[in-house]
Formats: C-alpha cells, sequence, structure tokens
C-alpha cells in the first residue's frame, strides 16, 4: 500500500518535470514576444526601447539562464509576475479559479447525475426502447459541442424570453441566485456533453460486468436482482466510469475556452488561450503547470479510488 | 435590467425548442432598416443610474502614455481629465478640459494654459500645474525604462514650465500646427499627480488616480472595471450617471446577446453591420445608430526593398488593379470597410475631394482602362504573366476579407498572389523586421490631422512606422512644411501634394479602403455622440440614462 502511495508520487516529478521543459521550449518558438505585440505597431517606439523593454522582462537573457530562473521560482512556489498585466500570476489565476472551479463541479454533478442512472438504466434493459432512447440522448450529446449548444441556449433564452444570463460573475457566497443564474447553462452545457461519454461507458461496463460469473452466483444465491446490479454490478462497472469522470474534471480545468467565451465568462480556459496569444511566458508557463498538475493530482485520486472500488489493486 | 418574462405552456414550449434547434434565427421578427440617430432633441438630463457598457478587448496596463489601446480608453477614461478635449457636438474643434483658458503666442511658440480652480485628484489633493508639468514631462521626456508611445508627436516642444500654480507654459523649437489639438488634447495624455510619478513613474501602470467624473472602485481583469460618480467633479452639477460599469466582452457574439438583452446598453468602440443589422431587427427602435467615417484605414504595405517592388511600375499597376470603389460598397455589407480616399480621411477636414482623388492612379473610376494601364506598366517592367507573390495579412476581421478581395483585384491583371494568414504575433514580426512582399496593415489616430495621419509615409529614420522600408526626401520635406504650416487652406494643399506624390506618383504603399464606424447604443442612453474616432469622448461626462 505504502510503496503503491510512494510510486505514484515518484511519478509526478519527473511528469511534471517533462511538462515545463515542453511549455518552455514551446513557448519560444512561436515567433512574436510580448514586446513586439505591445508595441511592435501601435507605439511609435524605436527598435532600442523595445530592446530596452525585452531586457527588462529578462527576454534578452539565454533561453538556458530562463529556463532555470523560472523553474526556481516554481520550485519556490512563485509563479512570478504576468507580463502582459504586471500584476502576481497567482492573483490572476485566484480570481477566475473560483468560477472555473465551480463550473467544473457543477457540470460534473449534473453529468454523474446523468450518467451513472442513465447508463444502468440502459445495460439493464439492453435492446430495449429505454436502451436505445439513452443511447440517442447519449450519441446526440457526444455529437454536440457544448459551445455549440451553449449557443443555442443564449439565443433561445434571448428570442424567447429576451434574456441572456449575466456576463458578470457573481460569487456564490454573496448571491447564490444570481451565481446559479449565470453558471447554470453553461454547466448544462458542458455536462450534457461530458454525461454522454460517461453513459456509454457505464452501459458497456455494466453489460461487461452483468455477464461475469460472480453475478450469475448472486443472483443463484437468492439476492434481490436490485442488490445484484447495484452492489455487484455498478459498483464494479464504476472502475472505467470514475477514470472518465476524472480526467474530464481535469479537462475542464482550462479546457473551456469556447464555453467560456459564448457565455462571457472570466475562467482559466479563456485565460490560457490570452495568454498564449499576448506571449505572455510567464502566465502560460504557469497555467499549463497548474493544468498539467491538476491532472497529476486527479490521475492520484483516481488511483485511491481504484483501490476503493476494486480491493484486488489494494491486495496486489 | 431584466427582460419581459412570458409564461410558456408545455406545447409552446416543446414548439419553440423545435424551432430552436432548426434555427433560431429564422424565428426572429422581420429585418427592419436601421434607425438613424434622431436629431438631438431639448430633453432635460436625468441624474441616477449606473450606465453598463461593453468593451471588446483588455489593456495590457493602465498608464495611457505607454499604451496604445481603446480597451484602456474606454474603462479608464472616466477616471481621468486632460488638459483639452474635442467637443462631441462640434468634432474638431477643442475645448478645455482641465484648462480654463489659453493662448498662443503671436510667432506660434509658446502655448499657455490656464488651469481650473479647484479641481482636486480623487485622494482629495489638490491639482497644480506642477502636476500637468510632470505628466507631460514624462509623456515627452520619459525617464529611463519609461515607455512613451507617443514621445515622436513632440518632436517640436522644447520645454515644459509652471510660472505659477494654475499656469502652464510650453515652449516650443518651431511652430506646430498640431501641437494644440494632437498634442494638448490628445485623449492619452491623462493628468497624473506629480508626487507620484516623481516617486513611481510606473505607478500608474497598476493604480488609477485622476481628476475624472468617476471615482475608481475596482478592476477585476478579464471581468469588468467599475466606477462611481465624483461628487466633487470641477464641473458643476455633472456628471448625471451615479456610476458605470464596463464589462470586457471579449467574444462578439456574447456581447451583441448582452447588448440585445439590455445588460449593456452599447459597446463604444463599433459593431460590425451585420451585428447592426441583427440588433435593430431584434430591439427595433428601442436602439440608435450612429454611423460615420472613421478615422482607421487599411494599407498595403509593399516592401519597397524587394525586387519587383522596387520598382515604381509594379506598385503603380498593383494599385490602378484595384477598384476601390466597388469594393467599399461590397465589402462595407459585411465588414467595417466603406470609404474610399487616400491618407486622409474621406469627409474630414484635410480630405480630397473626389474630383481631385479621381486623378490619381488607383482612384480612377474607369477600373477597365485603370487596368489596362497597370497590365502595360507590368509589361514595361518585365513582370511575366502569372508572377505571383506573397500577400501576408492578419487572421482577425477585416483583414482577410479585404486581402481575399485585393487577390482577385490583382489576380484579373495577371498576378496570382498566395494569401498567407498569420497570428498577431508573427505578423507584427514580420512586418518590422521586413519578413514580406507585401502586407495589410492599418492605421488608426485619434483626430484628423496629417502629422499623425502621414506618420506612416516618411523615411523610416523618422519614422518608426514606416514599414515599407523607402527614403524619399521630398516627401519627408512635404511633411516637415505642413507640419509647421499654421494656415489651415495651405498645410491642406500641402498634404494633398504629398499624398499624390506617396500615393499616386511613387506607389509607395497603397491606401485600400477606409473604415465606417457603427455604433448601436439603447436609445434610453443620452449625452453621447459618436465621433470619427474610437478613442475619443469616452469620459461620460455629459452622458445619462432617461429610465
Amino acid at each position: 500500500m505504502q510503496r503503491f502511495f510512494i510510486s505514484r508520487l515518484l511519478m509526478v516529478f519527473p511528469t511534471l518535470f517533462g511538462v515545463a521543459i515542453i511549455t518552455f521550449v514551446l513557448l519560444r518558438l512561436i515567433p512574436g514576444d510580448i514586446v513586439m505585440l505591445r508595441y511592435g505597431t501601435g507605439a511609435l517606439v524605436s527598435e532600442d526601447v523595445l530592446r530596452a523593454e525585452r531586457a527588462r522582462y529578462g527576454l534578452d537573457k539565454p533561453i538556458h539562464e530562463q529556463f532555470i530562473h523560472w523553474l526556481w521560482g516554481l520550485v519556490r512556489g512563485d509563479l512570478g509576475v504576468s507580463m502582459w498585466t504586471g500584476k502576481p500570476v497567482a492573483y490572476e489565476v485566484a480570481i477566475r479559479l473560483e468560477l472555473t472551479l465551480e463550473l467544473a463541479i457543477m457540470a460534473t454533478i449534473i453529468a454523474v447525475a446523468l450518467a451513472i442512472p442513465l447508463g444502468t438504466l440502459a445495460a439493464v434493459k439492453q435492446n430495449t426502447w429505454v436502451d436505445y432512447a439513452v443511447r440517442v440522448f447519449s450519441i446526440a450529446g457526444l455529437a454536440m459541442p457544448s459551445f455549440w449548444l451553449g449557443i443555442l441556449m443564449v439565443l433561445f433564452l434571448l428570442i424567447f424570453f429576451r434574456w441572456s444570463p449575466p456576463v458578470v460573475f457573481t460569487p456564490f457566497w454573496k448571491d447564490p441566485l444570481a451565481n446559479l443564474t449565470q453558471l447554470i447553462w453553461p454547466a448544462l452545457a458542458v455536462g450534457y456533453r461530458y454525461s454522454a461519454v460517461s453513459t456509454r461507458m457505464m452501459r458497456s461496463a455494466l453489460l461487461e460486468v452483468l455477464r461475469e460469473d460472480y453475478i450469475r452466483t448472486a443472483r443463484a444465491k437468492g439476492l434481490a436482482e436490485q442488490l445484484v446490479i447495484v452492489r455487484h454490478g455498478v459498483r464494479n462497472a464504476l472502475l472505467p466510469v470514475v477514470t472518465v469522470i476524472g480526467l474530464e474534471f481535469a479537462f475542464l480545468i482550462g479546457g473551456l475556452v469556447v464555453t467560456e467565451q459564448v457565455f462571457n465568462l472570466n475562467g482559466l480556459g479563456k485565460l490560457i488561450v490570452e495568454a498564449i496569444s499576448r506571449r505572455d511566458y510567464t502566465m502560460t508557463q504557469a497555467l499549463i503547470m497548474l493544468s498539467a498538475a491538476v491532472f497529476v493530482f486527479v490521475n492520484f485520486l483516481l488511483d485511491i479510488c481504484y483501490m476503493w472500488l476494486d480491493p484486488r489493486i489494494r491486495y496486489r | 435590467m431584466a427582460g419581459r418574462r412570458q409564461v410558456l405552456s408545455r406545447r409552446e414550449f416543446l414548439a419553440g425548442g423545435a424551432a430552436a434547434a432548426l434555427g433560431l434565427w429564422s424565428c426572429a421578427p422581420t429585418p427592419q432598416a436601421p434607425q438613424q440617430a434622431p436629431a438631438p432633441a431639448e430633453e432635460k438630463p436625468r441624474y441616477g443610474g449606473e450606465l453598463v457598457f461593453a468593451v471588446d478587448a483588455e489593456p495590457p496596463s493602465l498608464d495611457a502614455h505607454r499604451e496604445t489601446t481603446f480597451a484602456l480608453l474606454h474603462p479608464f477614461a472616466p477616471f481621468y481629465s486632460t488638459l483639452l478635449k474635442f467637443d462631441q457636438n462640434n468634432y474638431p474643434k477643442v475645448v478645455g478640459d482641465l484648462a480654463e483658458s489659453w493662448t498662443v503666442s503671436p510667432d506660434g511658440l509658446v502655448y499657455e494654459f490656464k488651469l481650473r480652480d479647484g479641481v482636486k485628484f480623487h485622494d482629495g489633493s489638490p491639482l497644480t500645474s506642477r502636476d500637468v508639468v510632470a505628466t507631460y514631462n514624462k509623456i515627452i521626456f520619459p525617464p529611463q525604462g519609461v515607455i512613451s508611445a507617443r514621445k515622436a508627436l513632440y518632436a517640436a516642444v522644447e520645454s515644459i514650465e509652471a510660472p505659477d500654480t494654475r499656469t502652464v507654459r510650453f515652449k516650443l523649437k518651431y511652430p506646430s500646427a498640431s501641437v494644440l489639438t494632437a498634442g494638448f488634447a490628445s485623449p492619452w495624455n491623462w493628468i497624473y499627480k506629480a508626487d507620484i510619478i516623481e516617486k513611481d513613474p510606473r505607478w500608474y501602470e497598476k493604480n488609477v488616480l485622476g481628476t475624472g467624473a468617476f471615482k475608481f472602485v475596482e478592476y477585476v481583469p478579464g471581468s469588468h472595471v467599475v466606477g462611481r460618480k465624483n461628487e466633487n467633479y470641477f464641473i458643476q452639477g455633472r456628471p448625471y450617471l451615479d456610476g458605470f460599469r464596463a464589462v470586457f466582452t471579449i467574444d462578439r457574439s456574447a456581447m451583441v446577446a448582452a447588448i440585445r438583452s439590455g445588460q449593456v446598453l452599447v459597446n463604444f468602440r463599433s459593431v460590425t453591420p451585420q451585428e447592426r443589422d441583427d440588433l435593430v431587427r431584434a430591439l427595433g427602435n428601442q436602439v440608435v445608430v450612429e454611423e460615420s467615417p472613421w478615422i482607421c484605414s487599411q494599407i498595403v504595405v509593399l516592401n519597397n526593398e524587394k525586387p519587383p517592388f522596387n520598382d515604381v511600375r509594379v506598385r503603380q499597376a498593383l494599385t490602378l488593379a484595384v477598384d476601390r470603389w466597388s469594393g467599399g460598397q461590397y465589402l462595407s455589407q459585411f465588414t467595417f470597410l466603406k470609404y474610399v480616399g487616400a491618407l486622409m480621411r474621406p469627409g474630414g477636414p484635410f480630405a480630397m475631394p473626389d474630383s481631385e482623388l479621381e486623378k490619381i492612379p488607383g482612384f480612377w473610376r474607369d477600373i477597365n482602362k485603370s487596368r489596362e494601364e497597370a497590365r502595360r506598366l507590368l509589361r514595361e517592367a518585365g513582370i511575366p504573366q502569372n508572377f505571383s507573390f506573397v500577400l501576408k495579412n492578419r487572421n482577425i476581421e477585416p483583414y482577410p476579407s479585404l486581402g481575399v478581395f485585393l487577390i482577385d483585384q490583382w489576380r484579373q491583371i495577371g498576378l496570382q498572389v498566395e494569401h498567407q494568414l498569420l497570428e498577431t504575433g508573427p505578423w507584427t514580426q514580420d512586418l518590422r523586421t521586413g519578413n514580406f512582399e507585401a502586407m495589410l496593415y492599418f492605421n488608426c489616430d485619434f483626430m484628423d490631422d496629417p502629422d499623425l495621419q502621414l506618420l506612416s509615409f516618411i523615411s523610416p529614420e523618422r519614422s518608426p512606422v514606416n514599414y515599407a522600408r523607402y527614403r524619399d526626401p521630398v516627401l519627408d520635406e512635404l511633411y516637415d512644411r505642413q507640419s509647421r504650416e499654421l494656415d489651415a487652406e495651405k498645410r491642406k494643399q500641402i498634404v494633398w501634394q504629398f499624398e499624390r506624390r506617396a500615393v499616386g506618383e511613387m506607389a509607395y504603399q497603397l491606401p485600400a479602403l477606409w473604415w465606417n464606424r457603427i455604433v448601436v447604443r439603447w436609445a434610453k442612453l443620452k449625452g453621447w455622440k459618436i465621433t470619427p474616432s474610437h478613442y475619443i469622448n469616452q469620459d461620460l461626462v455629459d452622458v445619462w440614462l432617461a429610465q
């Protein structure tokens, strides 16, 4: 058990280090830097001024020096200062994290609430109209990008109610109603797609489990069908579903770029895209590292979930 | 601003859902012609209310002296004052903002401003001439490490003095025709506090402290800026609004949805023709549309150092091939691009009349004759049929649409042009380093003034924005002459001479089309009038809400 934890933990560091190198190098391969973007055309400034500004950002130093400087900051927990706004990256992330996390959690709740019962129902009622209806519902969710569903929602609300979701975020603790009025729509749009993936996974995993010997044994010893399904079927089928839910959740932290734009949400996804297009190296590097860290952390949690769901992993 | 709510039956709801899936736009009311702004009515301004408006970009820093984006001016200009400002009802007339009055010496070398009495910064400290001097010193003679984006425009200024607490004196090296307007009425020259600048000239990059009609409340990056009424504003009875909220809506569909639902009342920059039509179709008389020729234009920059673009015949052929008159009509249906003009804004105080413009190669009305001449010039220059080159272009509208149009125009004289769309970063890099043959560029200014609009056309040693990389002493001399000519009519003649040479005889760079500014605002937003620039008239001093 301990060895399992330690081995998983040790894998975190080389993974993050690899991400750090790739991010740092790739960013510098993109033509144009922040100085060029800010002052390259509109401002009447000379090349000398641009050079001085580059030096101020440390962009005149050799690339390995820049990398070591940044990595040393990272090790100390200092994400640096945004080259674009001049404000600490931690501050820029903090003001967006609440919205992003809340949206991710809401979308996950919607997805889980839909996926597990629907997937179970479809598996139990295989090849009946219920199964077909669930499959159509989930295939539609997979086929429809969430941002497109979001656009439809906004148009629907505009045309029929002359109303659109608020464009400014209100924290849940300040005004829960205003908060939900804004976030429920993107959460539905994202959650539906998310649930479609999980529903299909749940259905196929449960179908497989229901054919296992231990399910037959459970039925043979006279257990009620409901107990067979829930205790022996669903629990064992959850393993791949949990993986999908976990990875999708990690994706939602920073991956909802277009949906955030459609609903004008000030989230981390939009920030990553803006940071890349502005060549805000410090911000981009920090956000990608954050995103990578979330993935690694979620994977770690998934491993723990596996142990809880499947004792064989625990005892191996 | 809650919209009208309707209660739907289940059947209506389901029918509505199906209709939405099939295409929601078809359910909208039938299109109406856009409403033009009515003549200003004599209405009594009403006090109170919060104006919510959209800003479709975000500023890098909060220091207007170093930045160049409207995204800073729209949400932050209400916190500041300038020495002079443009009168929205009589553009390009300037009126005093912090300056109560001003005088110009007979030789045009000394400008003296008398400041208003009793002006206070939002922290309660009084504004004096020392603050104005410190501000302008930062702009014109910035300390080491401080960027001043428009320093080059103040080459004529020799020194700035404060003879007493309410007087500021600028001494010039030579007379300048534009310094009063382009220099002292610049919307970028917010007056900062001297004590702060002296302590930390970069303080204003992250902080706000001005003397404007609104006091700063909060700025949440990526989300919004909030200001509330300055009760001690130096103009009695202003502002009318209790406050404002500028909401950053980078995605245009989100911005239009927010206007349409009444959450925001306006985007002061501009909307596209389609967005205008959508809003008018949905909101009818609840919105007012104002349009104006915009001091923004697209220019084809030809790299004059690269053959065959170093040959004037080739450059002339390229300009002769373009049917600007038809292009403007066509492109204006779906982009900002609309007006035909040379280097000064069509309809502006320095614009060449059409009768004169039509004589310049590239602006002839007879496009067949024009293209025939273009083919002849190409033959003479030894350019083979199907000669190909690359047009590098930016990947945001209206650049790609214009690029496609130009390529089609050049195809008609036997040229094959490859369209290379670039993201802003590589596009800027290639533009500045000369890594291009032809490139689409833009020019946007806050007022009609040849010192601003012609700057991209003088030799690179004198202008950091001449990307076409040619040197022409004749143009340099004409630029200086117009800049120092105080007689408006004589100045105009020199400007036209400059234009004829720059885009006609030598065709160094090719003006494509000028933009059309379209502002759709809710009719209840009053006291704001469109001007030819989206950089000016954003202090919100006279703006009020009717309901």
